[in-house]
């Protein structure tokens, strides 16, 4: 199995704003090495030429999306918080609007299987409305593909 | 593991200087080196560093420590790393990593990341200020850090908050990044450390010009 893992952000104004600048100069550095980093499977990419053009979707206003698929908690973990990403992810507040609901969710997939931006959606809708479950959860609360509690 | 038994293995000396040898190589660790390094026949190097593995302290793995395949080459060599987990004894007890959970999920919850890095940032200049550690590298190693060169920048091979990163990594890492940049403030060095992440590290880096300071 692999690990999908979506989520939304909420962008302090529109993603052409000067208050967006450094953060969308970062998209490309910061992609390539996703792409790079061992456990990465797949990304959803808006232009393939383009590496700062953002996905488009029709969940919301200034909200910004991020999908991608890995093959463990262990290589998405060490992407996201051990890797050169972490300092991206820290300046968030500066591009990003805190939000009291949750705002990243994951699930397990089958290898090779990429399942739509409408089913991403729905998971983290589902996460929202009755929390994490193996369906949908969190790396704190996190669940094996068995359904065990990780 | 019993913890107080897990602790209690490191107190024969050879075993402890075997101990501090192996985690301070960030990479398995063959007999022979260790033996070399703690100044031990290899066979009593062996007995203890298996010793280290039975109390959990250690891991041990099959590897060939030569380039050579192929007949020739010998069987694999056992080699030691440090084991995951972590033990705690406290006599009487104390707990201060749920209490700290609980507070890192507080301070989470209200958003108030600003405010813990400030008040990381005041506690390392105090903890910098007061320690009578002769060089940063110093200061660090007792902080639980190891510090090592790694061509010419002081990285840091443990961290020290491991639990709590793994549970509030956003805020731990940036509180410990104004934490080590308070230590550095605290002995009136110079110097900017920053966040430079790997897997398995802490996720602080020094610059050169500490790195050299220490050296000297």
């Amino acid at each position: 199995m692999h690990l999908a893992q979506f989520n939304v952000a909420h962008m302090r104004a529109p993603v052409d704003d000067p208050l967006l600048t450094e953060f969308v100069a970062a998209l490309e550095p910061v992609n390539t090495l996703a792409d790079a980093a061992p456990g990465f499977v797949w990304r959803a990419i808006a232009n393939e030429d383009d590496p700062e053009e953002t996905i488009t979707h029709e969940f919301g206003d200034h909200l910004l999306i991020n999908y991608s698929i890995w093959e463990s908690r262990e290589t998405l973990w060490n992407f996201v918080y051990r890797s050169a990403h972490l300092a991206v992810l820290q300046r968030r507040r500066e591009w990003f609007l805190r939000v009291a609901e949750p705002y990243t969710v994951m699930w397990w997939v089958e290898e090779g299987e990429i399942p739509s931006l409408k089913e991403a959606w729905n998971r983290l809708t589902l996460l929202r409305e009755k929390g994490p479950t193996p369906d949908a959860f969190t790396f704190k609360e996190f669940y094996e593909p068995n359904g065990d509690r990780g | 593991m019993d913890e107080l038994a897990a602790v209690a293995a490191l107190n024969d000396p050879v075993r402890r200087e075997l101990y501090r040898f192996v985690t301070s190589k960030g990479r398995p660790v063959g007999r022979n080196e260790a033996a070399e390094a703690a100044g031990v026949a290899r066979t009593l190097a062996a007995f203890h560093l298996d010793k280290l593995v039975e109390a959990g302290l250690l891991e041990a793995d099959f590897a060939r420590l030569t380039e050579k395949k192929g007949p020739g080459s010998g069987r694999p060599a056992k080699v030691y790393r440090r084991a995951p987990g972590e033990h705690v004894v406290s006599v009487p007890p104390r707990d201060y990593r749920t209490l700290a959970l609980v507070l890192a999920e507080v301070v989470d919850l209200l958003g108030g990341d600003e405010v813990a890095e400030k008040a990381a940032h005041r506690i390392g200049a105090r903890l910098g200020a007061e320690s009578a550690a002769g060089s940063l590298a110093e200061l660090l190693a007792e902080r639980g850090y190891e510090p090592y060169d790694d061509d010419g920048l002081l990285r840091l091979r443990n961290c020290p908050f491991h639990v709590l990163a793994q549970e509030q990594p956003l805020l731990v890492c940036s509180m410990n990044l104004s934490l080590c940049r308070g230590l550095l403030e605290g002995r009136g060095e110079p110097g900017a450390p920053r966040l430079d992440p790997r897997p398995g590290e802490c996720c602080v880096v020094f610059p050169q010009e500490n790195s050299k300071t220490n050296q000297s």
